[in-house]
């Protein structure tokens, strides 16, 4: 548990960069600060870990009141992780890793050989251990670094904008794994994020900050989507709220009835497709029953190619939440849904009625069970 | 000239080339090793603290503006009356080289330490890592490069200026020069200008190996 007990931050010249911020961050679960810039989210960052000394106030860890430790012990209770992973170039990836374990007073050896476990951990594999950080993607550089930052095996993590330095495509999949490997390991984490979306995805708690660092709201992810505090977090959440909540209301078995999906493969002949398709577009799938497109039924001239394909529609993978089936439905050429196993393989279709009627369901047992 | 070189006489002896080498390695050695001890811990400090940039920067400029021969003399008469010895000539000319050399050094050695990247030094200062541990385990291994490389133009200035300790009845390769031209004997004087940027060529590999040997690969990106 992190307490903020009305901590505020005065620069010279009367700027006020964070004032009396108050909240808890409770133990096991991830907090997210977040809010426009010029908040003051990264400062209440930096000031639980004493990068920056607050003005006033008080941060408690477990109760203990930071400021009367010694700053590099207090420093090293907790995990470190910055944007651009801030890994020494220097050392290599394990020894990196090791960085902070030996800090802590682990012997080398031992120290090595977690930061080879660490590497699996995050998703690399230990032929990465004597590489440099200038041999590593941006995206492999920030696994090392969370893994640096877990070798201590620390209560406490500080997270700033972890994920924001990479693509979107490589920060979905590093949230994604991120979001496991908490699962398992159940730190107390506040991390900084200007994105809304990571908050929201990411976050047990979501505290959002006003410029001039007051406290916005405190509050979990559907309870921010469902009642914002005021204009200002409404405003900050931003547009799409509503579709936003789908997010989270799982899509709970049987919820929408699937659709048996005739498919043809690569190859087929405009009259074997007729002869499939029950209206205009026809799904395609490979040997192994993965969907690969829509094909039109009208417009394929001779056997099918991937060219012939339509790949407009989202796959929703079975089990995911209402917004992603819904998005399936809506981005379908045929208007239905695709929903994929595990492994990617055809489980049916949906159709947007019955998403529809789903989400209707899913919002009056919501509405029913709140007070 | 190549007579001159294949003369034995000329390279053994009090006043030989080897004698010489030797000498001149002796006072170039000798002012390194004080232009490091200046320079070094100025410019780790002032790249650690971000404090003092300007003034070392308006030094480093002042002292590469100074005249090395009008120096070496003015120091000469002034320590003349301080010391009876040889050290009367030997300490003016190891200040001036040290004088030198010190601006290269503590200019590399600031601009090293303040190209770290900052997230890397922010990322050891948020784990608990000390200042202490911070300069060295950070700073100065990743600055080494450019510590190194003002080490390299330090070395070649030495041991070029190092001949004007011959101008003071010195010793070093500086004699052949020296006495070359006040016996007429250019093959002399020309051996003597061969051998220093010999010399000089040969130590600037030296540290270029030191260099290759220390520098991390993560830095020179050489495997």
């Amino acid at each position: 548990m992190i307490t903020f007990d009305a901590v505020s931050k005065h620069y010279r010249g009367q700027t006020v960069a964070v004032d009396k911020l108050s909240l808890t961050a409770p133990s096991g679960k991830l907090t997210i600060f977040v809010g426009p810039s010029g908040c003051g989210k990264t400062t209440s960052l930096r000031m639980v870990n004493r990068l920056i000394a607050p003005s006033s106030g008080r941060i408690l860890l477990d109760g203990e009141p930071t400021d009367t430790m010694d700053v590099a012990v207090l420093r090293r209770k907790i995990g470190y992780v910055i944007q651009n992973a801030g890994l020494f170039p220097h050392r290599t990836v394990a020894q990196n890793i090791a960085t902070t374990a030996r800090l802590n007073g682990t012997p080398k050896d031992q120290a090595l050989r977690i930061a080879h476990e660490l590497l699996e951990r995050v998703g690399l594999s230990s032929a990465f251990a004597n590489r440099y950080p200038w041999q590593l993607s941006g995206g492999q550089q920030q696994r090392v670094g969370v893994a640096r930052a877990l070798a201590s095996d620390p209560k406490f993590m500080l997270m700033d904008e972890p994920f924001s330095a990479v693509d979107p495509v490589v920060r979905g999949q590093l949230q994604d794994e991120f979001l496991r490997l908490q699962r398992d390991i159940g730190k107390t984490i506040i991390m900084v994020t200007h994105d809304i979306d990571e908050a929201l995805k990411l976050g047990d708690q979501v505290v959002v900050l006003r410029t001039g660092g007051t406290l916005a709201q405190v509050a979990t992810p559907q309870e921010l989507l469902a009642r914002p505090a005021d204009d200002f977090v409404a405003d900050f959440i931003g547009r799409d709220r509503g579709y936003r909540v789908l997010g989270f209301a799982e899509f709970a078995k049987g919820g929408v009835p699937l659709g048996a999906e005739p498919t043809a493969t690569l190859g087929a002949t405009p009259e074997t497709l007729r002869q499939i398709a029950t209206d205009r577009w026809v799904l395609v799938a490979d040997s192994m029953n993965r969907p690969l497109g829509w094909a039109d039924v009208d417009s394929v001239k001779g056997p099918l190619r991937d060219g012939d394909l339509n790949l407009s529609g989202t796959l929703a993978v079975e089990g995911s939440s209402l917004r992603h089936v819904l998005d399936a439905a809506l981005s379908s050429p045929s208007g239905r849904g695709v929903i994929v196993g595990q492994s990617g393989e055809l489980m049916g279709t949906v159709t947007l009625s019955h998403v529809a009627e789903a989400i209707e369901a899913a919002r009056t047992g919501r509405m029913g069970t709140q007070p | 000239m190549i007579a001159w070189f294949s003369d034995p006489t000329h390279w053994t002896g009090s006043d030989g080339v080897f004698a010489l080498v030797i000498q001149h390695l002796i006072y170039s050695g000798v002012a390194l090793f004080f232009a490091c001890l200046i320079g070094l811990p100025i410019g780790l400090y002032v790249g650690h603290t971000g404090r003092g940039v300007v003034l070392i920067a308006g030094l480093a400029n002042a002292l590469r503006s100074l005249p090395s021969l009008g120096l070496i003399v003015l120091l000469v008469i002034l320590f003349g009356p301080v010391f009876t010895s040889d050290m009367a000539f030997i300490v003016p000319s190891i200040i001036v080289l040290v004088l030198l050399a010190v601006p290269p050094i503590m200019s590399g050695t600031y601009a090293g330490v303040a190209a770290v990247d900052p997230a890397a030094v922010d990322a050891a200062r948020g784990m608990g890592k000390r200042p202490l541990d911070i300069l060295f385990d950070v700073e100065l291994p990743c600055a080494l490069p450019l510590i190194f490389s003002g080490l390299r133009s330090a070395t070649l200035q030495i041991i070029s200026t190092a001949t004007i300790a011959a101008y003071v009845s010195l010793g070093g390769l500086g004699r052949l020069i020296i006495d070359g031209r006040a016996q007429n004997d250019y093959y002399q004087m020309a051996a003597g200008a061969v051998l220093v940027g010999a010399l000089a060529l040969l130590v600037d590999l030296a540290i270029g190996i030191l260099s290759r040997l220390t520098v991390s690969p993560g830095l020179t990106r050489r495997l």
